[in-house]
């Protein structure tokens, strides 16, 4: 077994919105079913809610905030999964089944440790 | 000598790739797999350059690196303090040669892992000379035209993600074989494209691409014989393999299809090939893939007997057929090509209007203009070819036409 992040890529979208309902009900619907294999989910609020930290110099430095996401992209990081599955085969065929997977992308990345 | 030598040392490396696949299994650690093949094989090149090959060449090299294996295993226990599995120790001090059906699933681990969807193509590419054929990253590099320290970081890279993502070492089963096939039939093919048009370098180094990938084409026809699209690509290559000799003339220059001399075609192999086609055309209840449908056009110019008496038609049919499934420049450029000589220059000239302007569609377009008398327009059309990117034996044959046709422009 080992664990994967997959990282889900779509519309810098207010999940909470009502027009974004469908498709969170699609995600739960992913999770209800691959139940067995998601160690782990979490949901982001969009972007615009966004903070960059960054510390000048060296360690105790001024600490500089910035406002908004760290990359302006097309599609932003939306929410992540951590999936256990048997090798990367089965990782992504759990993830192809993200509706990120047809309207975004999803990234799955090998997870060296998780708590 | 160096002939003979070159000859074991060919040996040597096609068998070393062989044994690794069953030893990778084994021992279940590619890197100590790879080091122990790899010093058998130097083993062999030193004691058999005396004695000349042992009657089971396989045999000995197996029993060879299983035991550079159990070395380097101790030697990592007694570092680590490891303790190794006893059961791998005695399956390591076996003498006989396993199963061939169990090699032969080895093999297909091996191409299927280094053929995975999940890695970047040029990579499989790179894994596959490596670990398939046996190459060193020097040799990989000389026919992928990078650099030696490129490819052993992009082979690092790869082996790097094979164990992190945890990608599977197992034949897929029959029903995944169909997503996962094209991706190892392109391997095979991009590998025959990269030798068929070797650029400048190429030729400084001494491995012959293509015969690596038929080679591959070849195991994996015996590997998965029910399979067609690896029935399709090996008869592609030898279709085209078998017209190769004709290509270049003694100078090394470029001769087109109508120009070439056929006699120096390989008959026998392109009467063979036509059958196997036939065959994997047979059997495919379905539509043709891609390469069955490139193999049947080269067929069709491999069975005509001189370029004035090729099936053009046929060949029309035949990319248009291949463009309604696998839409590509190349094929685009085929058919402008077969329509020009089934229905004249003009037809030609209309469908090559859509495609990417690059050397090659500069060039096929100068000689259609000719076709019409259209030599000034011509001439610049081949400026155009020349100016891009191109082989050394294409740009000589195309500086060469450039001249013939500025005559025509302007006979005096």
């Amino acid at each position: 077994m080992a664990e994967y992040l997959a990282l889900v890529y779509s519309a810098d979208v207010d999940w909470w919105a009502p027009e974004q309902a469908d498709e969170l009900a699609e995600y739960r619907q992913f999770a209800v079913q691959n139940a067995d294999a998601i160690r782990a989910s979490v949901v982001l609020h969009p972007t615009s809610t966004a903070t960059v930290v960054r510390v000048q110099g060296a360690r105790g430095g001024p600490v500089i905030t910035t406002d908004g996401p760290y990359a302006e992209t097309k599609e932003a990081l939306t929410g992540f999964y951590l999936i256990e599955a048997d090798d990367l085969d089965q990782a992504v065929a759990i993830s192809a089944e993200l509706p990120a997977a047809r309207n975004g992308a999803v990234e799955v990345r090998p997870v060296i440790a998780s708590r | 000598m160096v002939g003979e030598f070159d000859g074991l040392a060919e040996t040597v490396r096609v068998e070393g790739a062989r044994i690794l696949a069953t030893l990778i299994r084994t021992v279940g650690d590619v890197q100590i797999a790879e080091d122990a093949v790899s010093e058998a094989t130097l083993a062999a090149l030193t004691a058999w350059s005396v004695t000349g090959p042992p009657p089971e060449p396989r045999a000995w090299l197996t029993v060879t690196a299983r035991r550079k294996a159990v070395d380097m295993i101790r030697r990592e226990r007694d570092r680590a303090g490891k303790e190794r599995d006893g059961l791998l120790m005695m399956e390591l001090s076996r003498s006989d040669l396993p199963p061939d059906g169990v090699m032969h699933d080895d093999q297909l681990r091996l191409i299927f892992i280094c053929c995975h969807p999940t890695l970047s193509p040029p990579t499989r590419v790179a894994l596959a000379l490596r670990t398939l054929c046996g190459l060193s990253p020097a040799q990989i590099a000389g026919v992928l035209l990078t650099t030696e320290a490129a490819t052993k970081k992009s082979l690092t890279r790869a082996r790097h993600k094979i164990a992190a993502a945890n990608i599977p070492y197992r034949v897929p089963s029959e029903p995944e074989l169909a997503d996962r096939l094209p991706a190892v039939c392109g391997v095979i093919h991009s590998l025959y494209t990269a030798g068929h048009a070797p650029l400048d370098s190429a030729d400084l180094y001494d491995i012959d691409a293509c015969a690596e990938a038929i080679r591959l084409a070849e195991l994996l026809h015996v590997l998965l014989p029910d399979q067609l699209m690896p029935t399709a690509v090996l008869s592609l290559l030898l279709l085209t393999e078998a017209r190769r000799p004709a290509r270049l003339d003694a100078a090394g220059t470029v001769v087109t299809l109508d120009r070439q001399d056929r006699s120096r075609w390989d008959a026998p192999a392109i009467a063979r090939r036509i059958e196997l086609r036939n065959d994997s055309l047979l059997r495919s209840q379905q539509q043709a893939d891609a390469y069955q449908l490139q193999a049947a056009i080269a067929a069709e110019h491999a069975r005509a007997t001189s370029y004035e008496s090729t099936d053009w038609d046929e060949i029309l049919r035949l990319y248009e057929l291949l463009l309604s499934i696998a839409p590509n420049e190349a094929a685009g450029l085929g058919r402008a090509v077969a329509a020009a000589e089934a229905q004249g220059a003009a037809t030609g000239l209309a469908l090559m209007g859509d495609l990417p302007h690059t050397a090659r569609w500069h060039a096929v377009r100068a000689e259609l203009l000719a076709r019409q008398g259209r030599y000034a327009e011509s001439v610049g059309a081949l400026d155009e070819a020349l100016a891009g990117g191109a082989t050394r034996a294409d740009q000589e044959f195309r500086t060469r036409r450039r001249a013939e046709l500025l005559q025509m422009a302007w006979p005096d």
